[in-house]
């Protein structure tokens, strides 16, 4: 058995609030005890709504936040950013994809500068190299070199949103965390950000940490699914497991919350109406 | 009679490169205790067409029809003082988000109040009574007390259960929801959307739900009008859009839904905008 890229144990993050100079000090417990693990070329969907500590868990998964308490593994190595800080090293090789391409670009820098900085700062790369490599990047992701030097107000959402992904991939790292990357875009823009995605998976062997409330995504892009609930994992199993045999109530009432598309359930529907008017 | 009837509506944008137009010859009615769902991406103009009607267009905009009649009365050429007597009344609209569309200095009970006096005349205590009776028609417990709520003490979801319950007000003919789930979790967006339909049926009123989530067309509709930049694509009842549309366009959007994938790739949008210029 080959080491996992990712692997988390018992991951626990509490946050304080309050504690003014009359209220008292709480503690919120955001997430209570993922534990996960996600093998390389492969995707891990966290499915959760808001409250659900999912963002948090990805800050963590994603070394902006410490744990708590837990155990943070990345290809085999004890990660502890409390202690030991974040290495450019480690840096490389987790790299976050935000949900609003509209708010994750710096409006004042032009593409090609975008793209070209975390090399900037994790490498010693000559500033030529660095806009080969930048150029190169963005007809990976569709774009072409005209876009290099344009700034983001120029480009649509989904345009953004390659970007992003484009930046993240400059450092080829092993590890990607989406933070809702589609719920932002139209259906048909995020057909095609679904298939960049299982494009680059593809060809550089990647592993993603989907995050989504998006269940008819999550189904259509994971290998495997963690449904969370208040800070709570509720479920957790292959993509084949959970949607065939949702065991916890929460996943079920998700399930049955997703409207569906389906003739059959249309025509249910439809007879119901009938039958109370 | 349908109750809204629009024909050859057109909406042009004065914008610093020449005329802009969102809308472009579109018809469409709407009978009472009907519920029509407008589909499109963004940019397709299905809200600006209901913005038209509601008169709530900025200066820049120019709108024509040949006929914007709604329940006898004629639209496009009532003075300004006749139409803010039906606006709010007998045509009311709920927006994508609650929280942004709620006043944030008064409480709800005072929000609610506004639409009953302005309209009805009613006096203070049938005001505060109604009041009562709208917040638990629109289910959030405890009406009496959540009436002086400020708007950010509450959810989204009861956000958008107040703004229900103020477009309800004085029982309107017509309601138009624009993506009225879009900012809600999924098992929030359920219950709005049984709320809604449930409420459609009890008071008899036309619904018009602007949306581009296909499921939530799927979930509520009766009768569905499918947009692309500015054109009307197709007109279907529910069962007929999902089980033989008749536009390429619409085939298109079922087939970049995740839920009706058949390869390891999703058909994209662009291919079939390409295929048909």
């Amino acid at each position: 058995m080959t080491t996992p890229v990712l692997e988390t144990r018992h991951i626990v993050r509490d946050y304080h609030v309050g504690g003014s100079l009359f209220g008292g000090q709480r503690t919120i417990r955001a997430v209570k005890d993922a534990t996960l693990s996600v093998h390389k070329g492969k995707t891990l969907a966290i499915v959760g709504e808001s409250g659900s500590g999912k963002s948090t868990l990805a800050r963590i998964l994603t070394l902006i936040d410490e744990p708590t308490s837990g155990e943070l593994f990345i290809e085999g190595e004890k990660i502890d950013i409390a202690r030991q800080g974040v290495s450019k090293q480690l840096r490389r090789k987790v790299q976050m994809v935000f949900q609003n391409p509209y708010g994750s670009l710096n409006p004042r820098q032009k593409i090609g500068d975008v793209l070209a900085e975390p090399l900037a700062i994790n490498t010693d790369m000559p500033a030529s190299e660095r806009a080969d490599r930048a150029m190169a990047m963005l007809k990976k992701v569709g774009l072409g070199t005209e876009h290099f030097n344009r700034y983001p107000h120029m480009f649509s959402g989904g345009q953004r949103q390659r970007i992003a992904i484009a930046r993240a991939l400059m450092l080829n790292p092993s590890l990607l965390v989406l933070d809702e990357p589609v719920s932002a875009l139209d259906l048909s823009v995020q057909a095609q950000i679904l298939n960049l995605l299982a494009d680059l998976q593809d060809e550089f062997q990647l592993t993603y940490v989907f995050i989504s409330h998006d269940l008819s995504v999550v189904r259509y892009i994971a290998d495997d699914v963690m449904v969370m609930y208040l800070g709570d994992v509720v479920e957790q199993g292959t993509r084949e497991e959970v949607f065939a045999n949702p065991r916890h109530e929460y996943t079920q009432a998700l399930f049955a919350a997703t409207p569906r598309a389906d003739v059959e359930h249309i025509k249910a529907r439809l007879a119901r109406r009938a039958a109370t008017a | 009679m349908p109750l809204l009837e629009i024909k050859n509506l057109t909406v042009a944008f004065d914008t610093s490169v020449g005329l802009f137009k969102a809308v472009e010859g579109i018809d469409l009615h709407v009978d009472a205790r009907e519920v029509l769902a407008i589909v499109g991406e963004s940019g397709s103009g299905k809200s600006v067409e209901m913005l038209a009607v509601m008169g709530l267009l900025p200066p820049t905009a120019t709108v024509t029809a040949d006929r914007m009649m709604f329940d006898g009365k004629d639209l496009l050429n009532m003075s300004v003082a006749d139409k803010r007597k039906i606006i709010g009344k007998d045509i009311a609209m709920i927006f994508q988000e609650p929280v942004a569309s709620l006043n944030p200095c008064f409480t709800i009970g005072f929000q609610l109040e506004e639409t009953l006096r302005f309209h009805l005349g009613m006096d203070k205590r049938t005001r505060r009574a109604r009041a009562i009776e709208l917040l638990e028609q629109v289910g959030i417990r405890d009406a009496a007390s959540r009436l002086s709520a400020f708007p950010h003490q509450m959810s989204g979801g009861q956000c958008q259960r107040v703004m229900i319950a103020i477009a309800i007000a004085c029982n309107p003919k017509l309601l138009i929801a624009d993506e009225p789930t879009t900012a809600l979790d999924v098992t929030v967006q359920k219950q709005i959307l049984d709320l809604l339909v449930r409420l459609q049926a009890e008071h008899g009123m036309g619904l018009i739900m602007i949306t581009h989530n296909i499921g939530v067309v799927a979930e509520t509709a009766d009768r569905v009008i499918v947009q692309y930049r500015g054109h009307k694509m197709e007109e279907s009842d529910v069962l007929t859009l999902f089980t033989a549309p008749k536009s390429g366009y619409t085939r298109a959007l079922l087939s970049a839904l995740p839920d009706n994938a058949t390869g390891d790739r999703l058909p994209t949008i662009g291919e079939y905008v390409e295929a048909a210029s």
